[in-house]
């Protein structure tokens, strides 16, 4: 059970102008400016949940992860996870969690993998029978075989990520945070990592936060979408809930000969190359048939495909609708 | 302790996957700690005897100081490189394994091509020990042992305070060298032949003459105050404040974006 209630959090920042006169004036006095990373953050998780945690650069996700992981200690508020509290319990809380940074590796460069996961269960000191069992799980599961006999270095990326996760998995932490696990994954690997991600959940029953860009992860993975943006929580709502708010919406695409003269009513135009346009459809004003009817009318329509709204153009629309 | 040598195993596995860099590294090392030695040489060729020492006791001095930096910078290396850490995330790793920090760090980089300084620093031994006027009864021989060890664990110290004061500043400061490196290149005499304030600077703010120029007194019987012969020991005090320096330092730490 994760509780994170009104986390605050302020970073000072140092800033000066560009030049050298600047530099050496900054040498001697800076000027600092707070920014706000995170404002009233407060959410709670259930044991076994899986929640997407999404929101543009430098909204705050980061560093949200970062408190619950122990890592940060934030200005203000309470952080309770599993009745520990991660920055004044470093030691024991971090037992019970795993973390997954996209960007950076834990493994040791030049050895085996099973070097770094040998010693990664002497970190956690994780017995032996545990570790075995553990062990022979997640290389079944991801499929790492001949994999972890290789040194790092030589791995593929997408290799590569599988371990990260199987390192941060060793020691069957209740929890597993993960920043940008599929960032720069070909899309085999990508569907790999999901599949894998979603059966440890379910045999393991470890509570997921992901963050991540990637809207597809959120899609394939979590049922529970927190939207953060400006430091601040804008949305915890399903991410069903979140596609029936839009579920009045559809994109028509369409391929045409003639002159397109005038959206019909009810529609609004996304984009015009050489005999292609999309549009949007509002169906509370004009249902798709009736604006396949007024397009036709005009031209020649070739071919058409109507659409959901996809989770991507959501976040977009999200994004709009807040402001960030 | 068990896990630390873990890590040092796994930095053997490592840098032994690059046996000529690690070969010709150790050998590198080993020839750059010539020229300290040939300025002592050289220096003592002319004059015999600086502040009452003669050359071999020098030379035993020497081969201390460098014995203590050589296994304080090849295993508290990871301090030493710890602006590179804080810089790429890397503390956040270690924030998130449930072990002490300290530990962790000192794990994160052992350099055993410094063993090539320690190769010299004992082939001084092998020639001063003998060379030398002092009689060696077991309570010397342990002295020099303890000397050694707690000359590592000074420079430790100071390897601390540059870590800790990293989390303040995120890039190193060189100025801290001036101690470390210093600290090296003064010891290689005993340090009475620089002055009276000098003298009271290593023995009060970073105590490296209490590893080094007091115990050598009494090892080479120019005193037997007990005061002298245990003064290593009160050099482990100095760690406090490091220690301390490297707490407030964690509290102040917030990360780099990602």
């Amino acid at each position: 059970m994760i509780t994170l209630e009104h986390i605050e959090k302020t970073y000072r920042v140092a800033r000066r102008n560009a030049g050298m006169g600047e530099a050496l004036r900054a040498l001697f006095h800076r000027e600092y400016t707070l920014i706000p990373a995170l404002q009233d953050v407060s959410f709670q998780v259930a044991d076994g949940e899986m929640v997407g945690y999404i929101g543009p650069n430098g909204a705050g996700k980061s560093s949200t992860i970062k408190i619950m992981s122990g890592i940060l200690h934030p200005d203000g508020g309470t952080c309770v996870i599993d009745g520990l509290t991660p920055w004044k319990n470093r030691r024991e809380h971090v037992r019970n969690i795993g973390v997954v940074f996209g960007q950076r590796s834990q493994l040791w460069w030049d050895v085996p993998v099973i070097d770094s996961f040998e010693l990664i269960r002497d970190i956690y000191q994780v017995d032996a029978a545990a570790y075995r069992r553990s062990y022979e799980e997640l290389v079944t599961l991801l499929g790492l075989g001949d994999i972890v006999r290789t040194p790092a270095r030589q791995l593929s990326l997408g290799q590569r990520m599988r371990c990260e996760i199987a390192a941060s998995l060793l020691h069957e932490p209740r929890i597993l945070f993960l920043d940008e696990p599929t960032i720069g994954l070909d899309a085999v690997s990508k569907l790999a990592v999901r599949d894998f991600i979603r059966k440890i959940n379910q045999e393991r029953g470890t509570t997921v936060i992901l963050t991540t860009h990637d809207m597809q992860d959120i899609e394939a993975l979590t049922e529970r979408v927190l939207l953060i943006g400006k430091g601040k929580i804008l949305l915890d709502d399903t991410l069903d809930a979140l596609k029936a708010r839009s579920s009045h919406t559809r994109r028509l695409q369409i391929r045409y000969t003639g002159a397109l003269a005038a959206c019909p009513a009810g529609t609004t135009l996304v984009s015009q190359e050489a005999g292609q346009a999309a549009f949007s459809v509002d169906t509370d004003v004009c249902p798709v048939s009736r604006a396949i009817e007024a397009l036709s009318r005009q031209v020649e329509i070739t071919d058409l495909t109507v659409e959901n709204i996809s989770a991507e153009e959501l976040v977009v629309s999200l994004y709009e609708e807040y402001a960030i | 302790m068990r896990l630390y040598g873990r890590y040092i195993l796994m930095h053997l596995k490592s840098q032994m996957q690059y046996k000529g860099s690690f070969f010709l590294l150790i050998f590198s090392q080993f020839l750059t700690a010539f020229s300290a030695l040939a300025s002592v040489y050289f220096l003592m060729q002319r004059f015999h005897r600086i502040d009452e020492f003669s050359f071999q006791e020098v030379l035993l001095c020497f081969a201390i100081v460098l014995m203590a930096f050589s296994l304080a910078e090849c295993f508290a290396r990871g301090f030493d490189r710890f602006p590179a850490v804080l810089a790429n995330g890397g503390f956040d790793r270690i924030l998130v394994r449930p072990r002490s920090t300290v530990l962790q760090v000192l794990g994160s980089q052992v350099e055993f091509t410094r063993l090539g300084r320690l190769c010299q620093a004992t082939l001084v031994f092998c020639y001063a020990i003998p060379a030398s006027d002092v009689v060696w009864t077991a309570d010397r021989v342990l002295l020099l042992i303890l000397m050694i060890l707690s000359g590592a664990l000074v420079f430790f110290g100071l390897f601390l305070i540059f870590a800790g004061l990293c989390f303040f500043t995120t890039e190193g400061l060189e100025f801290i060298n001036i101690f470390t490196d210093g600290g090296r290149e003064f010891g290689a005499y005993p340090l009475s032949v620089y002055g009276d304030g000098v003298l009271k600077f290593f023995t009060f703010v970073i105590p490296l003459a209490l590893v080094q120029y007091y115990p050598l007194l009494y090892l080479t019987g120019r005193s037997d105050s007990l005061l002298h012969a245990l003064s290593p020991l009160f050099a482990g005090v100095f760690l406090l404040p490091c220690f301390l320096l490297w707490r407030i330092g964690i509290r102040h730490y917030r990360s780099t974006g990602s």
